[in-house]
């Protein structure tokens, strides 16, 4: 791929962000009428990582709305990758370490779409792809590091991978271009109707990848008022002129999980691999049918899940906040 | 495939690997470390003997202490966070290793090669894979910034002349290769594995053997190494797992997630 598919020129990104209303304004809408704001062959960042706060109502939304030729980017991807696959949401996946989790060994839909040329999984390390989206957060075109060079995964970026000589000391540094997604897709705990976020726990990227990107869904456990967010405003990590939609989508990242409410699912997240070990495509799209196309709502969805699995998950999610 | 016949011991080779690993660990360091082996070889040594060691996961978190029970599936849940001193996003937790807080990174590897090169991403050629592997996770920038320590399995398949693909750097072709790519600081500093202990030449950077484990033969390594080994002038046969280093993992690992 070349370099310029993938950095936005200055000007484009400054006008794309003028020509967005950025005044504080309600926003709240549902997932369906969300997904509306994702177009085809958009780059979609995914915040959270591996298994926690995967914004994995909105993916099961844009799933369900037959969105496709997205690129995605994300810190660390898991299942939510095997499921963007195989509905064909995206053939295109720019990330730093992708499968279900280390416990549940390499993922076979992953590795059936990748080894048969089916989709793209475009390897960057853990810290290149988070200052990648800083770059993207700092209107600069790329940031200057130090790994991945010397390595093959430099290699394999091709074109993309650029090194200079420091100007200043000499040394050899690696230029890693700017990742501006189109949208980012976030779950935070809570944020109020004009889209100000405040998130408990480990942030991931999506600060960096909040500010980068064009604009912002966020799903969140709940809606709060604005005077409980002014409260408090050193908690807030997320602008509300960065935001363009919010949707309350109370265990919004099952089967993952979301700090200090609940933990991931594992014996869905074990149904899962299981499913997918036997017949990784087979697998993957049978459970697309039965929970992301057969449900008729998100509370649905959790429904075919279990009350005794999300109770679980949240007594475990919510045992942080004990002494 | 050759595969040693393991003498008969009380441990696992899990168990075998978190002890020596533990072992290697200094009070007072800042260690890098993943999931599984790595993070009970860390905190088996804080326990024992080093309870200012600090540890860091890649999801961001400084300093945390690991509930019995509760082992986390991987570095980026809450239960990573448990008694940490801060979390950070995970760039900047990273950016620590480039600024160069961190003693040593510390983690698993599926493939290794004479000059300490990891690969976490392809099995065969990389644009026609026999198995496409997860990647590099954080594990390029770990092994590209700092000193590092791996825990695996000894296992022919493993050990390989070279890497199918070098995803983490060691000493990439040995002598001041590592150096010249780009990376002047950190490389490969120990391999421990359930033979033997390894480090690397002063000058060409090859694998030697330092220690082996109880009961372990020369030509036990030989035959599970794809590749010349080096050995040490003086190799020493390292002192076998106590029990109370055993009863420290059971305890944090009863379930035998990453210990089987």
């Amino acid at each position: 791929m070349k370099s310029e598919s993938l950095i936005k020129p200055y000007q484009q990104l400054r006008s794309a962000t003028l020509a967005r209303d950025r005044g504080l304004r309600e926003k709240v809408m549902s997932l369906e009428e969300a997904a509306k704001l994702v177009r085809d062959g958009d780059h979609v960042g995914i915040g959270g990582c591996t298994m926690s706060r995967t914004p994995m109502a909105m993916i099961w939304a844009l799933i369900r709305a037959r969105r496709k030729d997205l690129t995605v980017s994300r810190s660390i991807t898991s299942t939510e990758g095997d499921l963007l696959l195989a509905s064909g949401a995206s053939r295109h996946i720019i990330t730093s370490w992708f499968s279900q989790g280390i416990v549940w060994g390499v993922s076979k839909v992953m590795r059936h779409f990748t080894e048969n040329k089916l989709a793209r999984f475009e390897e960057w390390s853990h810290m290149s792809i988070g200052l990648r989206y800083r770059a993207g957060a700092m209107g600069i075109p790329f940031m200057p590091s130090r790994s991945m060079i010397g390595s093959d995964v430099s290699k394999r970026v091709g074109d993309d991978f650029k090194t200079m000589e420091c100007p200043f000391s000499g040394d050899r540094l690696v230029l890693l271009p700017a990742l501006n997604p189109d949208v980012a897709l976030i779950h935070v705990q809570r944020c109020d109707a004009y889209g100000n976020a405040q998130l408990d726990g480990l942030q991931f990227m999506d600060i960096d990848m909040a500010m980068a990107a064009n604009r912002v869904i966020l799903t969140t456990e709940r809606i709060v008022s604005n005077d409980q967010i002014r409260r408090t405003p050193d908690q807030t990590r997320i602008p509300f002129f960065t935001v363009e939609a919010v949707v309350e989508a109370p265990i919004g990242c099952a089967p993952h999980e979301c700090y200090g409410v609940y933990e991931p699912f594992f014996t869905q997240l074990d149904a899962y691999a299981e499913r997918t070990a036997k017949d990784a495509l087979q697998g993957c799209c049978d459970y697309l049918d039965e929970f992301y196309y057969g449900p008729k709502s998100w509370a649905d969805y959790l429904a075919k899940i279990g009350m005794d699995e999300v109770l679980d998950a949240c007594r475990r999610g919510r045992s942080v906040h004990n002494d | 495939m050759t595969r040693h016949q393991a003498p008969h011991r009380a441990y696992t080779a899990s168990e075998l690997l978190a002890v020596m690993a533990s072992r290697l660990l200094q009070d007072g360091q800042v260690v890098f470390a993943g999931v599984g082996i790595p993070l009970l070889a860390a905190t088996l040594a804080q326990r024992n003997f080093a309870p200012h060691l600090t540890i860091l996961f890649e999801g961001g978190t400084i300093g945390p202490f690991i509930v019995p029970g509760e082992l986390p599936p991987s570095t980026n849940e809450q239960r990573c966070t448990r008694r940490s001193n801060m979390v950070l996003p995970i760039t900047d937790v990273l950016l620590l290793l480039q600024r160069g807080y961190v003693d040593v990174g510390f983690m698993g590897g599926a493939q290794i090669d004479r000059f300490g090169n990891l690969n976490s991403s392809f099995i065969g050629e990389a644009d026609n894979p026999k198995i496409r592997l997860p990647g590099t996770g954080g594990g390029n920038d770990i092994s590209s910034l700092t000193n590092m320590i791996v825990a695996m399995k000894h296992e022919k398949r493993r050990f390989v002349r070279d890497v199918d693909f070098i995803t983490s750097p060691g000493w990439i072709k040995g002598h001041r290769t590592r150096d010249r790519a780009g990376l002047p600081q950190g490389g490969m500093w120990r391999v421990v594995t359930d033979l033997a202990i390894m480090g690397f030449d002063e000058e060409t950077r090859e694998m030697k053997v330092l220690a082996m484990h109880e009961g372990v033969t020369r030509e036990e390594v030989r035959d599970n190494t794809g590749f010349a080994l080096l050995f040490d002038d003086h190799v020493a046969t390292a002192d076998p797992p106590h029990q109370e280093e055993l009863a420290v993992l059971r305890e944090l690992d009863p379930e035998r997630l990453y210990t089987a």
